[in-house]
C-alpha cells in the first residue's frame, strides 16, 4: 500500500467548554490526491484541517501525516514537521503587512529555525511569485496589492517550502472569478508538479469538478454528553 | 541576521512614528538624568574651577553669593560700594595684593569692568591682538565680547547710560578699544576692562572740560571768588578721553573715598591669608573677606540637592513611561493576536514568536540607549562649552 498523505484513525476531539465533539473515524488521503471537503459552517471543516496539519490534537486517536505519526511528536518536532511538509493556505490571506511579497513568501524560513533560508529557497520564491505574475511586485507591501495579488502571493508562502500536502482553507471564498481561477491554477500546477496531496476547504460547489473526491463533512460531529 | 532578528527590524521600520516615539521616550529616560549629571559635574567643575583661582574676595557684608558671583563671573548686581581705602588697607597691611573691582556698568550687555593691570596677571590674561591698557579713556575686550560686539583695537565702545530716565545721569563714555584678550573660556571672554579711574569717569565722579582759568572759557563760569571758579550748568563735559582733553580730566575729592565694588586679594602665603581672615571676623567690621571655593561649595551643595530631586522626578516620570510603553507593547500583543496565529499555523514555535517580540522590545530599547547615549556624548562634549556660554557668561 502506497504512503498516505494523511490518515485519521478514530479521532475524537471536543474543543474546551465545547458541547460538540468531532468524531472521524477513519479518513485517508493519497498522496497527489485532490480532495475537497464541504460542509456547513461549524461542520469541524476547518478543525480537521488543523488537525491533520498538527495545529490542535485530537483528545484521541491517530494521525498520521506524510508518513508520520503526528499525534506521537512533540510541540516542537510537530511544528517542525508541519513547517517542512504542510503548506497552510487561508482564507483571508493573512500576509503580513509591514514585510514585502518577498518576505511573506519567505516567511516560514524566518519563523521556524528547522528550514533553512538558502539560495535555493529564495529562488524558489521568486519562481512561485513569477509563476503567478508577482515577479515585478515583490518588494511591495501587502497593502499595495489587489485581492487576488494578495491570495497568490499567501499561496506561494504556502509552496515555496515544498510541502508532501496542501492545505487550503476556502482559498478562493474572497476572490472574484478571475482571481479564482488563477489561484486554483497555482494550486493544481503545484500539486501536479509535486505530485503533493490537496485538502481543499469550501463552500464553492462550483469547484467540486476539479477535485478527484469531495467529502461531506456533516456527519463527522455528534452531539456531546 | 536571524529570523526573528529581521521580522522585529521589519516590524519597527514599518512603524515608524510608534517606534520613534518609544524610541525617543526610553532615550529621554535614559538621558535625562545622566545628562543632568554630566551638566552639573561640569557646572561644578567650572565654578569651582573660577573659584579656586581666586584667593580671597572682600567686599561689603551682605550676601556672600552675590559678593562672588559679581565679583567672579560679573553676573549679579554689583554689590553695593566699599571705599577704595579698603584696598589701600589690604596693600598696607603686607598681608596680601589687593586687586580693586569697579562693577555694574555695560557697555551694549558687556559688563564693563573697572580694575588693574595687576588683575589679568591673576587671571592669566594677555592681549591677543593690539596692546594692554596704557591711558584712561581706553579699554580692552575679552575675545567673545570683541567678536560680539564687532569691534577690534581701534575701534571704539560706548558706556550704556545707568538709566534711559534718569536725565540728570551720567553721560556715556567714549572708549577707544586699546586691545582684545585671548580666549580664556572663563567670564572674562565676555567683558570689557577699563583701568579702575576710567571706570570712575564713566561713574561721573572724575570728569573733563575746557580749562574754567581760560579766557576763552568766560562764557562757562557763573562766578569766581579768589582762587575758586565756581562753573555753569552749561559747562560741557567731555565724553571722549582724548590726548588733547586727556590733562583736563580730574576727580573731586579723596581717592580713598572713590567706591569699588569688591578687592580681589592675593595673599603672599597661607600665614598671610589667616591673618587677613582674621582681621575682618569683628562683627561691627562692615567689611567681609570670603573664600570663593567655599561660598561655591556652599552654591553646589544646594545644585546637588535640586539635582537629586530632579532626578528623583525623572526617575518617577521615566517609571511611569516605561510602564505605558510596556502597556503599548502588551495591547500591540492583543492586536496583533492573528498576525501571532499566523505564525504559530505555518510552523513557527511560540519561542521563535516570543523571540520576534522580544527582539521588538530589546530593538526599541537599544535604539534609545544608543541614542541617550550619542545624547551624553553630545552633553560631555558640548556641554562645557554651552556652560560657559550660557551660566558663566
Amino acid at each position: 500500500m502506497a504512503t498516505a498523505a494523511f490518515e485519521l484513525s478514530d479521532i475524537r476531539f471536543r474543543y474546551r467548554g465545547g458541547d460538540f465533539e468531532l468524531r472521524v473515524p477513519e479518513l485517508r488521503l493519497e498522496a497527489g490526491e485532490r480532495v475537497a471537503v464541504i460542509g456547513p459552517s461549524g461542520a469541524g471543516k476547518t478543525t480537521l484541517l488543523h488537525l491533520v496539519a498538527g495545529i490542535a490534537l485530537p483528545d484521541r486517536g491517530k494521525v498520521t501525516t506524510a508518513g508520520t505519526e503526528i499525534t506521537a511528536l512533540g510541540d516542537a518536532a510537530r511544528r517542525a514537521f508541519r513547517a517542512r511538509h504542510v503548506g497552510l493556505v487561508f482564507q483571508e490571506f493573512e500576509l503580513l503587512e509591514y514585510l514585502s511579497v518577498l518576505d511573506n513568501i519567505l516567511l516560514p524560513y524566518r519563523i521556524n529555525p528547522a528550514l533553512r533560508l538558502d539560495t535555493p529557497a529564495r529562488a524558489r520564491a521568486r519562481a512561485l511569485a513569477n509563476g503567478v505574475g508577482l515577479g515585478e511586485k515583490l518588494g511591495r507591501p501587502p497593502a499595495r496589492l489587489s485581492h487576488g495579488e494578495r491570495q497568490r502571493a499567501a499561496l506561494c508562502r504556502a509552496l515555496v517550502t515544498e510541502p508532501d500536502l496542501v492545505l487550503a482553507d476556502e482559498p478562493t471564498g474572497n476572490l472574484d472569478p478571475d482571481n479564482k481561477q488563477r489561484a486554483l491554477d497555482a494550486l493544481f500546477a503545484y500539486a501536479d508538479r509535486s505530485g503533493a496531496a490537496l485538502l481543499t476547504v469550501t463552500h464553492d460547489h462550483d469547484l467540486l469538478p476539479h477535485f478527484q473526491r469531495v467529502i461531506d463533512f456533516k456527519s463527522f460531529w455528534s452531539s456531546g454528553s | 541576521m536571524s529570523g526573528a532578528a529581521y521580522l522585529a527590524w521589519r516590524y519597527l521600520l514599518h512603524h515608524r512614528i510608534k517606534t520613534l516615539i518609544l524610541v525617543l521616550s526610553i532615550a529621554l529616560i535614559v538621558f535625562l538624568p545622566i545628562g543632568l549629571r554630566v551638566l552639573v559635574r561640569q557646572s561644578a567643575a567650572q565654578l569651582t574651577a573660577r573659584a579656586e583661582a581666586t584667593p580671597l574676595v572682600l567686599g561689603a557684608r551682605g550676601s556672600a553669593l552675590e559678593l562672588v558671583l559679581a565679583s567672579l563671573y560679573f553676573d549679579a548686581e554689583p554689590p553695593p560700594s566699599i571705599a577704595y581705602a579698603e584696598a589701600t588697607r589690604v596693600d598696607e597691611s603686607s598681608l596680601a595684593e589687593a586687586i580693586p573691582l569697579h562693577l555694574g556698568f555695560r557697555t551694549r550687555d558687556k559688563p564693563i569692568v573697572g580694575t588693574t593691570l595687576e588683575y589679568f596677571e591673576l587671571r592669566g590674561l594677555h592681549v591677543a591682538a593690539g596692546r594692554m591698557l596704557a591711558v584712561l579713556g581706553e579699554c580692552v575686550v575679552g575675545a567673545r565680547a570683541a567678536a560680539e560686539l564687532g569691534v577690534g583695537p581701534g575701534d571704539a565702545l560706548v558706556s550704556s547710560p545707568e538709566t534711559v530716565f534718569q536725565l540728570a545721569g551720567v553721560y556715556p563714555l567714549k572708549m577707544r578699544v586699546a586691545g582684545v584678550l585671548a580666549p580664556s573660556h572663563t567670564p572674562d571672554d565676555g567683558a570689557v576692562f577699563v583701568d579702575l579711574k576710567t571706570a570712575w569717569i564713566i561713574a561721573g565722579l572724575g570728569h573733563g572740560h575746557r580749562d574754567l582759568a581760560d579766557a576763552k572759557a568766560q562764557t562757562d563760569v557763573a562766578a569766581r571768588e579768589g582762587g575758586r571758579i565756581t562753573a555753569k550748568a552749561s559747562v560741557v563735559e567731555y565724553n571722549e578721553i582724548t590726548p588733547e582733553n586727556a590733562a583736563s580730566f580730574h576727580f573731586h575729592g579723596e581717592q580713598a573715598e572713590l567706591p569699588i565694588s569688591a578687592i580681589l586679594a592675593r595673599p603672599r602665603d597661607a600665614k598671610a591669608r589667616a591673618l587677613l581672615l582674621g582681621r575682618y571676623q569683628a562683627p561691627d567690621e562692615p567689611i567681609q573677606v570670603l573664600r570663593p571655593t567655599a561660598v561655591m561649595d556652599e552654591l553646589l551643595e544646594t545644585v546637588v540637592t535640586v539635582e537629586s530631586y530632579a532626578v528623583a522626578a525623572v526617575g518617577a516620570v521615566g517609571v511611569a513611561t516605561l510602564a505605558t510603553a510596556g502597556l503599548v507593547f502588551l495591547l500591540s500583543i492583543r492586536l496583533r493576536r492573528r498576525e501571532i496565529e499566523t505564525l504559530v499555523k505555518i510552523g513557527g514555535s511560540r519561542a521563535s514568536v516570543a523571540t520576534v517580540l522580544l527582539s521588538e522590545v530589546v530593538g526599541v530599547t537599544l535604539l534609545g540607549i544608543v541614542l541617550a547615549g550619542v545624547l551624553t556624548l553630545v552633553t560631555s562634549r558640548f556641554g562645557e562649552a554651552a556652560i560657559r556660554r550660557f551660566l558663566l557668561s
